[in-house]
């Protein structure tokens, strides 16, 4: 299948930990401009940036809710930062079902950072004057593809049951054939 | 709806086990805002003078301020409030990190802690959920190691924890709360560990609500780059290595020596790359742009974080350097010791054993270096071992139960609680006034809005006077371009003085606020980023309550004269209002004692210092005067002469 060429904006938060002084401004400022209505209320339990922090271990993570996963996923390796054991885990922003960060307290339902789109700047930057979180736009050119009709309808199929029974499906059907 | 506060309190009964949900006269917001404020209105409502420190009856209440958790920067400080066995007085302690945006995020504002429990325990709270949990597998164990410990035990990482070390434990009257590095002291550490409390663990995430939150958001979002940017707000001395300030004006030792001109280059260079060798980072308090707190990983030792004079009252007290305050920081903060005042023991101690008056019979074994001795000695405090179990009640009681001629080298207390070590030469009048009537007991918690000196030149005067936005009336600018000498200033002056510098830790106690933006930090070059004429509307803004400047004065009267009448009616009177004697070489017994008399006038006290009738009642605090009628404390008849003066003199806010 051929693709086009798009351009798209890509946007980026680049994060500086070592500048982090642990105020979690970001965290109240994103809670409240998503809120509804805007500001209404702060709770940084609903914010979409959090920062993953343990002074007692100088460690100051600010991160960002990404996708949600429907799986957890197998990322089981381990690292020692200052003689403390993390894992991937500790500082992914993917919202999953093995952990409790980025959901919304009262449901449940995941959060995704949105970079707040209708601002000039994510206020989580805006909230941050020493510059841990700055902000980068960027014109990129990549090649889209775009999926067919069948492929579209097995996708479908695939986030409702899992590529392995699908492909079992299929292979079964087709031997049937 | 409540705005800026959750209307409900913890009430939490440690002897029967019992947890309630309470919910609060919002009536009592406008009178008292909250914090401190709120705090001893509880305290006089139900704990009378007849109660005892160490009486299941006394309170220990852990308070969120007004502003917490709204997006006002720098509101973070929790003060926890209660009676001292130290001094017998009420107990002023706050600290700064995350512990009372997080409880209000819980759905509280107060916890308020009464009873003594069996055995250890710890509380968790997770918004509705609240339980007492067994806390035996921590005794002994260091404050921050605590906090580790009961975060992973909840599998809670996120969880704010507030935790007593060895010394709280043992009930250590210089005992301090640890948070993060942030701590709380001054009398609470000592009651937490009597109610067999060893931490309280928070998690909360529910919503605060605010009254008009788009223009308080907007507001805030501008503050804060304003607040980053100025060098009048936050902690100079986490950038400025020079710390000539303390070591050559602050007395070293047992606050006997001054050692003028310690301070050079060289040592300045050689300390500023210890800090930079060992500092992990410098950061700051919930919601607050600023680095006050130098975090420091020394060989050996617990991570442990420090900020301003902090760092230096081990070394003082020691006649030792900086190293020597990076040795023992660490491991104070895991027994949990206030580092202002313990190390003034530790010294008290020294010079006692120096005159022959503690021998090696009272401290067997005890070695020569001033280093190993101050590390012999807090070992022996925090443990109550042998002579330790007396030192551990602070100087002015160590002394009077050593004896010997002990009680002389305890010249360093007011009010029986230990003060900075400073020794000056020519009485500055405020200060004799803030240090003899303060009732928060350190002068870092009662001085702070008007310089502490004269500036040399009338051209720096009048720059300094042009751009102070936070002056609640021109007439301190006058005053302050018209002082040319620290001790020539008039008794009209330095009793408004006094009132102001008072009246903001007043108002920022009672909401939160944390006094390197506000309350103590105007004396340092004048341009605090919160005043009297800025507060109001942000408080409007977060609460919905009307409130002006007037308003805003009339509840730090409210508020001052209400724990002025707790620790009145636990015997406070203006005999127990006097500097230490040597604070000043040059004294002037009959200058003070008029000055006593015409700032207990101005304030509206009896001449022992005693609130007046018409005073409490026109603050609405009636119920005060007729508890001293009826105690005999007040006649009713005291002070009207001067009452109508009082009057005018309230309106034009002033003395």
């Amino acid at each position: 299948m051929k693709g086009e060429l798009k351009k798209n904006k890509v946007r980026r938060i680049i994060v500086n930990l070592d500048k982090c002084n642990g105020c979690r401004a970001c965290e109240l400022v994103c809670s409240a401009v998503h809120a509804k209505p805007k500001y209404s209320s702060i709770n940084p339990a609903r914010s979409r940036i959090q920062v993953v922090m343990d002074p007692l271990n100088d460690e100051y993570v600010p991160i960002r809710a990404c996708d949600y996963s429907k799986a957890g996923c197998d990322g089981r390796r381990v690292y020692m930062i200052n003689e403390k054991k993390y894992s991937e885990c500790s500082f992914c922003g993917t919202v999953c079902p093995t952990r409790d960060l980025f959901k919304e307290p009262d449901s449940g339902l995941p959060l995704k950072c949105d970079m707040c789109e209708d601002e000039k700047e994510p206020l989580c930057v805006q909230a941050c004057p020493d510059g841990v979180l700055t902000y980068e736009e960027e014109e990129e050119v990549e090649e889209e593809v775009k999926p067919g009709e069948m492929e579209i309808g097995l996708k479908s199929l695939v986030d409702k049951y899992g590529l392995q029974k699908v492909a079992d499906t299929f292979a079964r059907m087709s031997q049937k054939g | 709806m409540r705005y800026a506060e959750t209307g409900y309190n913890l009430e939490i009964d440690l002897s029967r086990g019992n947890i309630e949900r309470v919910e609060t006269d919002p009536r009592l917001t406008e009178l008292h805002l909250g914090g401190q404020g709120t705090n001893a209105k509880i305290l006089w409502d139900r704990v009378p003078p007849e109660v005892e420190p160490f009486s299941p009856d006394n309170l220990l209440i852990f308070s969120t301020g007004l502003l917490h958790g709204t997006p006002i920067v720098g509101a973070n400080r929790t003060s926890v409030n209660s009676f001292s066995p130290q001094t017998n007085l009420f107990a002023h302690s706050l600290m700064g990190g995350y512990f009372g945006p997080e409880l209000k995020h819980a759905g509280y504002d107060k916890i308020v802690i009464r009873g003594k429990a069996p055995d250890l325990v710890y509380l968790w709270i997770k918004n509705d959920k609240v339980e007492i949990r067994d806390a035996t597998h921590l005794r002994g164990k260091g404050a921050t190691e605590t906090a580790v410990l009961i975060k992973e035990g909840l599998n809670e990482p996120k969880a704010q924890v507030a935790a007593i070390g060895l010394a709280g434990e043992n009930r250590v009257y210089t005992a301090s709360i640890e948070h993060g590095h942030s701590s709380a002291a001054r009398g609470v550490g000592v009651i937490m560990g009597d109610k067999r409390l060893k931490a309280i663990a928070v998690r909360g995430t529910k919503d605060i609500n605010i009254a008009r939150p788009a223009e308080l958001f907007e507001t805030c979002l501008d503050l804060r780059k304003k607040i980053y940017k100025s060098p009048y707000v936050g902690d100079w001395m986490a950038v400025d290595e020079d710390d000539g300030f303390h070591h050559d004006n602050f007395a070293w030792g047992n606050a006997r020596v001054r050692r003028r001109g310690y301070w050079s280059k060289e040592l300045e260079d050689r300390w500023r790359n210890l800090k930079y060798d060992n500092m992990d980072r410098q950061i700051g308090c919930y919601n607050c742009p600023k680095k006050c707190i130098n975090v420091i990983s020394y060989s050996g030792r617990k991570r442990f974080g420090y900020k301003c004079y902090g760092k230096d009252t081990y070394h003082m007290a020691a006649f030792k350097e900086l190293d020597f305050s990076y040795e023992i920081l660490g491991v104070a903060q895991e027994y949990g010791l206030d580092s202002y005042s313990t190390p003034q023991i530790i010294a008290f101690a020294i010079e006692l054993y120096e005159a022959g008056i503690l021998t090696d019979k009272d401290l067997p074994g005890f070695p020569s270096d001033s280093g190993e001795r101050s590390f012999y000695l807090l070992e022996k405090i925090v443990r109550r071992e042998g002579i330790g179990d007396v030192l551990a009640n602070g100087v002015y009681w160590a002394a009077r139960q050593i004896g010997r001629g002990a009680e002389a080298y305890d010249h360093n207390t007011t009010k029986k609680f230990e003060q900075l070590p400073i020794k000056l030469g020519r009485l500055n009048p405020p200060y004799f006034l803030m240090i003899a009537t303060g009732e928060k007991m350190a002068i870092t918690q009662i001085e702070g809005s008007f310089p502490q000196d004269p500036l040399p030149t009338i051209e720096e005067r009048e720059e300094f006077v042009r751009k102070w936005d936070a002056v609640p009336d021109e007439k301190f600018k006058k005053w302050f371009l018209e002082w040319e000498k620290r001790e020539q200033i008039s008794n009209e002056a330095s009793c408004a003085i006094t009132d102001w510098n008072e009246a903001m830790h007043y108002i920022d106690d009672s909401i939160g606020l944390c006094g390197f933006l506000s309350s103590f930090r105007g004396q340092f070059g004048g341009g605090a980023a919160y005043h009297i004429n800025n507060i109001p509307h942000l408080i409007s803004l977060a609460t919905g309550m009307e409130l002006d400047k007037d308003g805003l004065w009339e509840i730090f009267q409210r508020n001052r004269n209400l724990i002025r009448a707790l620790n009145v009616r636990r015997g406070l009177r203006r005999k127990d209002e006097k500097p230490p004697e040597d604070h000043w070489a040059v004294r002037d017994h009959e200058f003070e004692q008029k000055l006593l008399d015409e700032y207990y006038k101005f304030k509206g006290w009896t001449n022992d210092g005693i609130p007046t009738q018409e005073t409490l009642d026109k603050l609405g605090l009636d119920y005060v005067s007729e508890d001293f009628i009826k105690r005999g404390i007040l006649t009713g008849s005291e002070g009207t002469s001067s009452q109508e003066q009082k009057d005018e003199e309230l309106k034009s806010r002033g003395c």
